[in-house]
């Protein structure tokens, strides 16, 4: 009860004391002479943004990577300590393998998938393809905690003669003798049952902007195309994929950079056990299990290592963009 | 001959081959879910000795029962109380940030200012930063914010604290949605026409007037859609209600226990499933068309 009275309290009082946040540094600025105004009155609307980024997101970014060459409490340097540490230790190289794995498997399925998927509804009248599209998209709305729930059930082994999962149960229907499939570790077995899960839940997604970039295709240019004698793969492939190519690009890489830091769906499907750890589920590890915070941060400083490349190309697809406008 | 013909048409057009793949891909990705729903409304007895989808296949001799939902809510689980928490997180984690947003989307669109691509470019870079990377320095900073509060007399105890509190989790969840909604914002706000703000200033509106009366009404959509995708995302968060909310239980950490007892049979972690699912499955299906604009605009991203 107290947490609805909280929870209201918040709703009503969190906007009017964020209006009233600005409407007082609107009057100060408007206090100022005209030219200072006029200099200020822009961060009138960006500068709480600014301080709440540069206070939560890059100035703790920075700690942390200080962290990296600090002890297990952050009192004192040990250079790189930590991340030797980190590589000396046999498991942090199987860790690394799997978190490449992840990132070579997941993204290009997702998209594949989603781009099958888009085309096939899109050929559908809008009925089929309104209730095919929904329901592909529905696992976007469970969260990864819930979805390795249920998962787990589907994954499930059992040592007696019933089989109440049903992976298993269609492995004993065909004739094969049903395992643990979380403990397979023979060629990441288990890792890709857990990346099943991860594509499950981001092919709506993937198809959703797909389908919209396939709608914006022109059907002349596809006409043209078969007018020209080309079958339906040579039209796909020649006419229609060269111009979903930027969409495929930015789901390829919105998917990359969720699965570089995938952590929830690992941690409820095997706790990083078996040989499924990645850098995710390490850090969280190294930080609550082991209270190593030096450890923790050089886990995500790797991490952040791997990623400034997206960054970088970040800014600059977006500046290209700009320039476009 | 030609009546014949025209039915096999029909019957082509209505693409049976293609509607019988997706048919299968479509049962295939309704599966799970539907385990999900089925195993919430058995026996433990049935859910250890038989496949849910033995429920199915025979639905008339099964022991259909609300005892694994009910179970939930009791004493032991206590799913009510969850469930209270993840709204009190969850709610002030969408309308704050967006808040927030709207007006630094409107500073970057609207007024020309020096360093303004600069400051722009940092909040894309910072799109892609993993909330890893921030949490450690930010659990310290909550922290020595606690220790500080506590030298303010009558708060020797520290009664009145940030960590493990809704607020902390508030901060985080709107300081890691801004690089994205600032940008989503922006590209919708930049659509918006600029004659129309242009005649705004003449007619002498201040930027405030402007953005309240204006652009606000007018950016509804976006705002919408954003709102839609960062209530499910805060909803169905596990690790920032976990590390800053530790105080209050959400929903996906009581889900996880749940999952650690699932000896105990599956329909008590499957009902647990089903009442944290209800509420994103509803925002998701009644509000599905704004979402889906949301994510296709936010697809530069």
């Amino acid at each position: 009860m107290q947490d609805i009275l909280v929870a209201l309290l918040a709703v009503v009082l969190g906007p009017l004391a964020t209006f009233g946040f600005y409407i007082v540094l609107n009057w100060l600025v408007n206090l100022l002479p005209a030219k200072a105004g006029k200099v200020l009155r822009p961060y009138v609307f960006i500068g709480p943004v600014l301080a709440l980024v540069g206070g939560m997101l890059v100035y703790p970014t920075v700690q942390t990577v200080l962290f990296a060459f600090m002890n297990e409490d952050s009192t004192s340097w040990v250079g790189m300590r930590n991340f030797q540490k980190l590589f000396a230790d046999p498991s942090f190289g199987s860790t690394v393998f799997n978190n490449v794995l992840w990132v070579a498997v997941v993204p290009i399925v997702t998209v594949i998938i989603g781009i099958a998927i888009a085309t096939l509804t899109d050929k559908l009248g809008p009925v089929r393809e309104r209730v095919f599209k929904s329901i592909i998209f529905m696992p976007m709305a469970i969260s990864f905690v819930a979805a390795s729930s249920i998962w787990r059930l589907n994954y499930q082994w059992d040592a007696g003669n019933t089989q109440i999962g049903m992976l298993n149960a269609i492995v004993k229907a065909l004739g094969g003798t049903p395992v643990s499939w979380m403990q397979q570790e023979v060629f990441s077995l288990n890792s890709l049952l857990i990346m099943v899960v991860v594509i499950w839940s981001n092919a709506g997604f993937s198809m959703t902007l797909l389908s919209a970039a396939i709608k914006a295709v022109p059907e002349e240019t596809i006409e043209a195309a078969s007018i020209d004698g080309a079958n339906g793969w040579q039209s796909f492939f020649k006419i229609v994929l060269p111009q979903i190519r930027v969409t495929a690009v930015s789901v390829f890489i919105t998917v990359l950079i969720s699965t570089m830091k995938i952590f929830d769906v690992i941690w409820g499907m095997t706790g990083g056990n078996f040989h499924t750890n990645v850098l995710g589920v390490d850090f969280f590890l190294e930080y609550f299990v082991y209270n190593n915070n030096g450890k923790a941060s050089a886990v995500v400083v790797l991490l952040m290592i791997a990623i400034v490349p997206i960054m970088i190309y970040q800014i600059r697809t977006y500046r290209k963009q700009e320039e476009l406008r | 001959m030609s009546q014949q013909s025209s039915a096999l048409q029909r019957f082509k057009n209505l693409k049976p081959g293609t509607t019988l793949v997706m048919l299968v891909v479509v049962l295939l990705w309704l599966m799970p879910t539907l385990g999900l729903l089925v195993t919430a409304f058995r026996t433990q007895t049935d859910s250890v000795t038989t496949g849910w989808w033995t429920a199915i296949f025979d639905p008339f001799h099964q022991h259909w029962t609300f005892s694994a939902l009910q179970s939930v809510f009791n004493a032991d689980w206590d799913l009510g109380t969850a469930f209270m928490s993840t709204v009190a997180i969850s709610v002030p984690a969408t309308i704050l940030p967006i808040t927030f947003a709207a007006f630094a989307a409107y500073g970057f669109t609207f007024l020309e200012f020096r360093g303004r691509e600069v400051w722009f470019s940092m909040i894309i870079g910072l799109m892609v930063v993993p909330l890893q990377a921030a949490i450690v320095a930010i659990l310290q900073m909550f922290v020595a914010l606690d220790k500080w509060l506590m030298t303010i007399p009558g708060n020797e105890y520290g009664d009145f604290h940030l960590s493990g509190e809704y607020p902390a989790g508030w901060i985080v969840h709107s300081a890691f949605a801004m690089p994205l909604a600032v940008y989503i914002l922006r590209n919708y706000m930049m659509t918006l026409p600029h004659a129309l703000i242009e005649a705004a200033r003449i007619d002498g509106a201040s930027h405030f007037q402007i953005f309240w009366r204006l652009i606000i009404p007018m950016s509804v959509p976006a705002l919408a859609s954003f709102a839609i995708f960062q209530f499910l995302w805060v909803w169905n968060d596990y690790f920032i209600a976990f590390m800053f909310v530790g105080n209050h239980s959400v929903m996906t950490y009581k889900l996880l226990s749940m999952l650690g007892q699932h000896g105990e049979g599956w329909q008590i972690v499957m009902a647990g499933c089903l009442v944290s699912v209800l509420v994103p499955l509803t925002v998701f299906f009644s509000l599905q068309r704004y979402f889906v604009r949301g994510l296709t605009a936010g697809s530069v991203k």
